[in-house]
C-alpha cells in the first residue's frame, strides 16, 4: 500500500472498491465514531505546539547547531585568537568575553523563531492552525516556549565550557542565575521582532538576510568583544546607545557581581519596549494574514 | 455543538452554507466578484473552474481565513464574520497544498491535531491510529510525511481534517495531481463522510470529478459563478458531448458535413485531419440516426466516438453564452 506499483495504480474504480471492503468499513466507523472532547485551553494548546517544536528538533537536529556547536567554536576562537592581543592574557579576556559572546549567540539564535514561523506560513499548515477553534496566540507561545529551552541549552553549554576553560564569575551562582534570567527575558522580547518579520517576509532567505544585516553590526559595534574605552569617541557614543551593549553590561555585571539596579532596569526597559511594540504587531499581522 | 438536526427544522436551517454577494479584492483585482451560494446540509457541492478562477479564495473566505470585502455568509446558521469561533468549531479545511507538518510522521501529525482539539493523550493516540487504519496508512504511521507519495499525503491531510468529524469539510482540489487509484480513495472518503451527514464543499478542475461526487456544481470563472445546477442540468445545457467522426474518403467530407448538420441540427466543425469532423451534440439519441444516414448515403465511417464534453468545452459554451446574456448567471433548467 505504501508504494503502489504502476500496475496497481491503474486499477479501475470498481476493482479498487471491491478490494477494499475492510477499509471501507473502518472508514465508516472512524467517521461515525464521535470523540468526546472538550475545547482545549490556551495552556494546553500552547504546550501542544511546544511539543511539536520539540519533535521537529528530533527530526532536524541540525537546528541545534547554532545553539551548540557555533557558540563553542566562537568562544574558543575568540578566546585564543584575540585574548592575548586584546586583554593581554586569554584568561583575563575570557572573564570579559564570555558574558558578551553569550549575549551575541542567544541574540543570533532568536531569529529561528521567525524562520520557523515563516516556514509554516508558506506551507499550508498555517491555514489549518488558523481554521482551528483554538486560542490563536498559542502557535506563537508554544514556539517561544521551546525557544526558551533552546536558549537555556545554548547558555548552559557556553557557561559550562567557560568554567572548564577558566571562567570564574565573581557574582557566583546567584549572579549567573540573574544573568541567565535577564538574557532569557531579552531573548524572549527579541523573538517578537522575528515573528513580526516572519509574517511579513516572503522567503526564509530574505528573512535571514535582514536579520544578518541588523544583527551583525548590532552585535559587533557593541561592548561584546572590546571595552568601549579603547574606541574613538564617536564610536563610543554609538556603542553606548546600542541596546545590545546595555544588555551585555547587565549580564556581565550580574555574572561578575558589579551589576547596578540601573543596568538591570535598562535590560528590562528595552525588553518591555520591544514586546509592547512587536507582540501586538505580530498578533495583528497574524489575524490579518492574507 | 449538537450535530443532529431536530426534525422540525425550517427550510432555512437546511442550508449548511448560505452566502450572498461575496467579494474579495486583491488590489485592483476582483478575485471573487459577487458569489452567491446555497449548499444544503449533507450534500457535496462542487466548485468547478480553471486555475485562477477564484475557487481557493472563496473557500478561504468561507473557512474564516480571509476577510470578506463585501457580502455576507452564514455557516450552519452562524454569521461568518460575527461568530467566527462558532464557525471554526464546525468546519474543517484541507487546503490546496499540504496542510500537515511534513517533518513529522503521520501518527504525530494526527496526535498533534487531536491534542489541539482537546483530546486527552490516550484518546488522541487511539483516534490517530484508527484514522491511519481507515485511510490505509497504518504502515506509514511512523514515516515522516515528506516521504509519503502524493496520494498518501492527500489522505493524511484529509485525515487531519476529520480528527473530529466536522459538520462541513472544505476540500480544495483534493485530487489534483493524483493517480487514478489515489483519486478513487479520496472519492471513497468523501462519500463516506457524506453518508455520515457531513457537508462537503470541494473545488476541482475536473468535470469528471464534479460529476462523480457533487450533488450540485457551480461553474466558476473570473470570480463569478457562470452556471449552477446538478451535473445533469449542466450537461443538458451544454449538450451531452462531442461527436467525432472519421471518414474513409476525405472527398466525401463536405457531403457528410451537410448530412450531420441536418440530422443533429447543429454546426459541424471540420478538423485539420482531412477525414475528420466533429460536433457538439445536445441529444445523444440523434447520433445513431445521423450515423445511419451517413451509411445510407454510402459514406464509410472508419471511426466515431461520442465523448463527454470536456471542461474546455463546458467553459467555451458557458462563457460564450455568458457574454450573450451580459454577464448574468445562467440558471440551467433540465
Ligand atoms: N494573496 C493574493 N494576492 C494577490 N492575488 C491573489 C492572491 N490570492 C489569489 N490571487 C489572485 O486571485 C485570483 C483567484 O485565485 P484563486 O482563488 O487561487 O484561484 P483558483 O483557486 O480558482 O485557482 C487569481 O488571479 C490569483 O492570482
Ligand atoms: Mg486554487
Amino acid at each position: 500500500m505504501t508504494n503502489p506499483s504502476l500496475q496497481e495504480q491503474i486499477h479501475t474504480d470498481t476493482e479498487n472498491r471491491s478490494n477494499n471492503h475492510s477499509t471501507d468499513d473502518s472508514l465508516d466507523q472512524v467517521i461515525t465514531n464521535y470523540i468526546p472532547h472538550s475545547r482545549a485551553n490556551g495552556i494546553k494548546t500552547s504546550l501542544t505546539f511546544a511539543w511539536r517544536a520539540l519533535l521537529k528538533i528530533k527530526y532536524v537536529p541540525e537546528q541545534l547547531m547554532d545553539a551548540t556547536i557555533f557558540p563553542i567554536m566562537f568562544l574558543l576562537m575568540f578566546t585564543y585568537l584575540f585574548g592575548g592581543a586584546i586583554a593581554g592574557s586569554t584568561s583575563d579576556y575570557l572573564q570579559f568575553l564570555l558574558p558578551g559572546i553569550l549575549v551575541q549567540t542567544i541574540v543570533t539564535i532568536t531569529m529561528y523563531t521567525g524562520i520557523e514561523l515563516n516556514n509554516d506560513i508558506r506551507k499550508g499548515i498555517f491555514d489549518r492552525f488558523r481554521s482551528l477553534p483554538i486560542w490563536r496566540p498559542s502557535v506563537l507561545v508554544g514556539a517561544l516556549l521551546v525557544d526558551t529551552v533552546r536558549y537555556s541549552l545554548a547558555a548552559s553549554i557556553m557557561i559550562g565550557l567557560g568554567l572548564v576553560l577558566g571562567f570564574r564569575p565573581d557574582g557566583g551562582f546567584l549572579g549567573v542565575l540573574i544573568a541567565m534570567a535577564l538574557l532569557l527575558i531579552f531573548a524572549f522580547s527579541l523573538s517578537w521582532i522575528w515573528t513580526t518579520l516572519g509574517m511579513i517576509m516572503r522567503t526564509e532567505k530574505a528573512l535571514m538576510g535582514v536579520s544578518m544585516m541588523v544583527m551583525f553590526p548590532l552585535t559587533f559595534v557593541s561592548n561584546v568583544f572590546v571595552d568601549p574605552e579603547t574606541l574613538p569617541p564617536w564610536l563610543q557614543t554609538v556603542v553606548e546607545v546600542n541596546p545590545i551593549s546595555l544588555v551585555v553590561t547587565g549580564i556581565r555585571g550580574s555574572m561578575h557581581g558589579f551589576v547596578t539596579l540601573e543596568d538591570i532596569s535598562w535590560v528590562l526597559l528595552w525588553s518591555a519596549i520591544i514586546i509592547v511594540i512587536f507582540a501586538p504587531l505580530t498578533m495583528y499581522l497574524y489575524q490579518k494574514k492574507k | 455543538m449538537n450535530r443532529t438536526n431536530t426534525k422540525n427544522d425550517v427550510d432555512r436551517d437546511d442550508l449548511a452554507i448560505e452566502a450572498s454577494g461575496l467579494v474579495k479584492k486583491f488590489g485592483e483585482k476582483r478575485a471573487v466578484d459577487g458569489i452567491d451560494l446555497k449548499v444544503r446540509r449533507g450534500t457535496v457541492y462542487g466548485f468547478l473552474g480553471p486555475n485562477g478562477a477564484g475557487k481557493t479564495t472563496t473557500i478561504r473566505m468561507l473557512a474564516t481565513l480571509l476577510k470578506i470585502d463585501s457580502g455576507s455568509a452564514k455557516i450552519l446558521g452562524h454569521d461568518l464574520v460575527q461568530e467566527t469561533e462558532a464557525v471554526r468549531s464546525r468546519i474543517s479545511l484541507t487546503g490546496q497544498f499540504a496542510s500537515v507538518d511534513e517533518d513529522l510522521t503521520g501518527l504525530e501529525n494526527l496526535i498533534f491535531i487531536a491534542r489541539l482539539l482537546g483530546c486527552s493523550r490516550r484518546q488522541a493516540k487511539e483516534r490517530a491510529n484508527d484514522l491511519l487504519n481507515a485511510f490505509g496508512l497504518e504502515e506509514a504511521a511512523k514515516t515522516q510525511v515528506k516521504k509519503y507519495s502524493g496520494g498518501m499525503k492527500r489522505r493524511i491531510d484529509i485525515a487531519a481534517s476529520i480528527v473530529i468529524t466536522p459538520d462541513i469539510l472544505f476540500l480544495d482540489e483534493p485530487t489534483t495531481g493524483l493517480d487514478p487509484r489515489s483519486r478513487n480513495q479520496v472519492w471513497d472518503i468523501v462519500r463516506a463522510l457524506v453518508k455520515h451527514g457531513t457537508t462537503v464543499l470541494l473545488t476541482t478542475q475536473y468535470l469528471d470529478e464534479a460529476d462523480q461526487l457533487a450533488d450540485r456544481i457551480a461553474v466558476i470563472d473570473k470570480g463569478k459563478i457562470i452556471a449552477e445546477g446538478t451535473s445533469g442540468q449542466l450537461k443538458a445545457s451544454i449538450g451531452s458531448g462531442r461527436l467525432h467522426v472519421r471518414l474513409l474518403n476525405p472527398d466525401l467530407r463536405p457531403q457528410a458535413q451537410q448530412i450531420l448538420a441536418d440530422e443533429l441540427n447543429t454546426s459541424i466543425q471540420l478538423l485539420s485531419d482531412p477525414t475528420a469532423l466533429s460536433a457538439l451534440v445536445s441529444n445523444a439519441d440523434r447520433v445513431a440516426y445521423a450515423l445511419g444516414e451517413l451509411a445510407r448515403s454510402n459514406i464509410t465511417v472508419t471511426d466515431f466516438s461520442l465523448g463527454q464534453p470536456s471542461l474546455d468545452e463546458v467553459f467555451l459554451t458557458l462563457t460564450e453564452r455568458q457574454t450573450d446574456s451580459e454577464g448574468k448567471t445562467q440558471e440551467v433548467q433540465s
